[in-house]
């Protein structure tokens, strides 16, 4: 089943439980009517939300910065010898 | 490749797409032959006919290790990055093939891991993820760190792929797999990417995943802009409807 099915099948689902609150009128109808605008906004928070947590807590390594540098004299030390060009011109 | 597999005797063909990495492709090179001592490879350099000497350089490095172990298969032209892993595999030997790239930016330093893994849980695919603990990048503007979670999320949020770093190039594939895999893909740039690990995600492939590290394009240039993210929604809306 291709993905796009699966989800639009959830938003139906979702769809069919809002109109049957609204048939059952158990929580007043002007919220009732609001659900899908909260459903939305609440969907876009959380998206917010977790590219904040996400960023704030983005991996880095700047040791590995050092690192490279020092793989890349060792390589161009070996491979100088050997007569293999390693210059950047 | 049916005895070797018989055997438990695996082969890695390490497919590098090369544009101009003339002094990378050593360092690559070299490197690689220093992080993998007792494992059976060869390396596939596809060149798409860099004006900067590049393949020169490769025969300079058949010389120091030997022609069996570093093939050069070179193409006319820019032709792109998934023709480039099909020409490579073309001239793989191995039953498992891995995509790096040659800028540096992928070190080879971790597969040693990449194999530990596979071995480990059998995958069929590992990849690399630089979004969870022990991996990380080094040299990312904020803005960069930003675009790059907002996509993350965002396709998370639709897709749910399976895996944390989806446009990451770094992998490990079982050589059927890939084989299997890319004959469907038909995006290009790192869209193809994403399109290979959803593909292979929806196909029920077990797919692993390993912390690495991305230290940002040491020689050379490297573009994200305006244009690159419009591509991006694109990709993520075909890879939506498609999958």
């Amino acid at each position: 089943m291709k993905h796009i099915v699966k989800i639009l099948t959830m938003i139906m689902a979702i769809t069919a439980l809002w109109a049957g609150l609204l048939q059952v009128s158990m929580i007043p109808r002007s919220h009732t009517w609001l659900l899908p605008i909260y459903f939305v906004v609440s969907l876009g928070c959380y998206g917010l939300l977790m590219v904040g947590v996400g960023l704030m807590n983005f991996p880095t390594c700047p040791q590995e910065a050092l690192l490279l540098q020092k793989d890349i004299v060792e390589a161009k030390e070996y491979l100088m010898q050997r007569g293999v060009n390693v210059s950047t011109i | 490749m049916d005895e070797q597999h018989q055997k438990g005797k695996d082969k890695y063909s390490i497919i590098v797409p090369t544009y101009n990495e003339r002094l990378n492709i050593g360092l690559i090179v070299y490197l690689l032959f220093k992080h993998l001592r007792d494992v059976d490879f060869e390396i596939i350099v596809v060149d798409d006919g860099s004006p900067d000497g590049t393949q020169d350089v490769v025969k300079q490095l058949q010389k120091v290790y030997g022609e069996d172990r570093i093939l050069l298969r070179a193409r006319p032209r820019k032709l792109g990055l998934g023709t480039a892993y099909i020409h490579g595999m073309k001239h793989a030997s191995g039953n498992f093939v891995v995509i790096m790239d040659a800028d540096l930016s992928h070190h080879p330093k971790y597969l040693p891991s990449f194999i530990r893994k596979q071995k480990e849980t059998g995958a069929d695919i590992v990849t690399g993820t630089r979004y969870v603990k022990g991996g990380g990048v080094h040299g990312w503007t904020l803005m960069r760190k930003l675009t790059s979670r907002g996509a993350n999320v965002l396709a998370q949020t639709l897709l749910w792929p399976g895996v944390s770093d989806l446009t990451g190039s770094f992998r490990l594939y079982r050589k059927s797999a890939l084989e299997d895999i890319i004959s469907r893909c038909v995006t290009k740039g790192y869209v193809f990417q994403m399109e290979m690990i959803v593909r292979a995600s929806r196909k029920g492939y077990h797919i692993e995943e390993v912390p690495i590290t991305f230290v940002d394009r040491v020689y050379g240039s490297s573009k994200l802009g305006g244009s690159e993210i419009v591509q991006y929604l694109k990709g993520v809306v075909y890879l939506l409807v498609t999958t």
